[in-house]
């Protein structure tokens, strides 16, 4: 089961879209906390569905360099091929 | 060229907006002068107080308030170092020996803040190859001591043992070091931690427990040594942090543990070596308002009294407050453009609470946070819960007056 950038971005959009507030015309490249409104705790709480969905960990430190919905992608399929 | 000051447009705009919507800014409260534990001076009128986490009304003890004076005539208002430097005296080593036996431990440091214990020993003990895992409410100095530490975070769901074991089996890393960091009674909610559940987690997984026992020290427990106590699990616990600025009505920190390592740590933590220790004054009124606890363990049921007392008030007013009757009492609005005026009336009526709101709220909806103390008259009580229902009239905030279970 190898997943890419795209599969899991088009995950993350999905399950954004699922939240009515979030905007309908979202893209891997949008800054999830500018072009999505999202403040730290929101970006947190979110990192932690997706964690569930995916049944991967993120640790918090990684958020730091995550801006867009891409970024937490790549970062996603990297920490899976780790593990 | 930027301004350094371009990321504040924001928070400049949402401060505005709180002031515009309320007159004033309740961020910057004035107490003018305290005229007891219970009652201050706030824009010249006697004002309840019912948000200072004072618990058991020990700032104003006037035996602390006597150790402190002579303290000071005997060593002097400042240590002027740390505590590796000159910043150790005869009456720290002593606090930290009493504070140790209070909690039937081995050995205790004492910080100059339960910020500074938090962020301390979170940073001094998680290191780069191992786990730290935070429960999601956590309060910021626990955050804090997260992003000082070189560890990898991962948080877990708010309460809930069966969330954190499921990310501790996630983490596929059974030879790592893991520190599991909880809250008695968290801050904002006044929800209580299942820490006898965690506990159990933290022996299947071989993980360490850290136990902040903010809220709880001196509150919860038969001898007040906090949520660890009250489940029965002290021996599960392998480090309690805790805070002299509520109970004991002083300020400063400290974390007590069996680990004999603990006195490494010292070398190892840098905000208890690189900051200046407490003064001889706080140290001694501390001291003083620790054995005037243990003294009087009817404050603590007088504590446990007047919550339930103010709680049941709420409820029979038809506001939405916290489920869990504890010294904290949180009261839920559904939006910031009630909890504003509804702060600002309180105020103007008479009472002192927390405003709380988003983000810093765990759902995203603001809170009026209260805290009771166990000098709380029965008749204060009643009359902060007539200018609830006296605000929450003049600001049309709607009360469901439906008699949910407590
Ligand atoms: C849960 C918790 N831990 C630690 C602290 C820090 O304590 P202090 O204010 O004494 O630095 C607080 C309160 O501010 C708190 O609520």
């Amino acid at each position: 089961m190898s997943e890419t950038v795209e599969g899991v971005s088009a995950l993350i959009i999905q399950k954004l879209l699922s939240n009515p507030k979030v905007p309908r015309d979202i893209n891997g490249d949008c800054k999830i906390m500018e072009d999505l409104a999202f403040d730290s705790l929101a970006v947190m709480n979110f990192v932690m569905e997706v964690e569930d969905s995916l049944d991967v960990s993120v640790p918090l430190d990684k958020l730091a360099d995550i801006r867009t919905i891409n970024d937490l992608a790549a970062c996603i399929v990297d920490l899976k091929s780790k593990g | 060229m930027a301004s350094l000051f371009s990321k504040y447009e924001g928070l400049a705009g949402s401060l505005g907006a709180v002031v515009a919507a309320g007159g004033r800014n309740p961020f910057a409260v004035v107490i003018e002068k305290p005229l007891s534990s219970t009652v201050g001076v706030i824009e010249g009128r006697e004002t309840l107080l019912f948000g200072t986490n004072n618990y058991l009304g020990l700032s104003q003890s006037v035996r602390a308030i006597k150790a402190a004076q002579a303290a000071a005539e005997a060593c002097g208002v400042g240590t002027t170092g740390s505590r590796i430097a000159n910043g150790t005296q005869s009456l720290h080593r002593q606090l930290e020996r009493k504070i140790a036996d209070f909690f039937h431990r081995r050995d205790a440091m004492v910080f100059s803040t339960g910020y500074q214990a938090n962020l301390g020993m979170i940073s001094a003990l998680a290191g780069k190859d191992d786990y730290l895992l935070l429960d999601a409410d956590s309060h910021a100095s626990i955050y804090d001591g997260s992003r000082l530490s070189a560890a990898q975070v991962i948080r877990f769901r708010h309460n809930d043992p069966d969330d954190l074991y499921k990310r501790i089996k996630r983490l596929d890393a059974p030879d790592a070091a893991k520190l599991v960091v909880v809250e008695g009674i968290y801050s904002m909610t006044g929800n209580v931690a299942p820490v006898a559940e965690f506990a159990a987690v933290k022996k299947e997984t071989g993980a360490y427990l850290l136990v902040d026992e903010a809220h709880s020290f001196g509150v919860l427990g038969e001898h007040g040594r906090g949520s660890a106590e009250a489940e029965g699990v002290e021996a599960d616990v392998d480090f309690i942090v805790g805070t002299f600025s509520k109970s004991l009505g002083t300020v400063g920190g400290y974390c007590v543990s069996d680990h004999p390592e603990l006195e490494l740590v010292r070398l190892n933590c840098r905000p208890y070596m690189f900051t200046a220790s407490l003064p001889p004054e706080v140290i001694a009124a501390t001291a003083a308002a620790l054995e005037e606890m243990q003294e009087h363990p009817e404050l603590r049921a007088q504590l446990m009294d007047n919550a339930a007392r103010l709680h049941a008030g709420f409820v029979r007013l038809g506001l939405n407050a916290s489920q869990r009757v504890s010294p904290v009492i949180a009261v839920t609005l559904e939006t910031v453009e009630q909890a504003i005026p509804m702060w600002n009336r309180l105020l103007e009526l008479g009472v002192y609470v927390n405003l709380s709101l988003p983000p810093a709220t765990p759902d995203s909806r603001p809170l009026l946070r209260c805290s009771v103390m166990a000098t709380h008259t029965a008749a204060q009580i009643d009359q902060a819960l007539e200018i609830f229902r006296q605000a929450a009239e003049d600001c049309n905030v709607p009360l469901s007056a439906k008699e949910t279970a407590a």
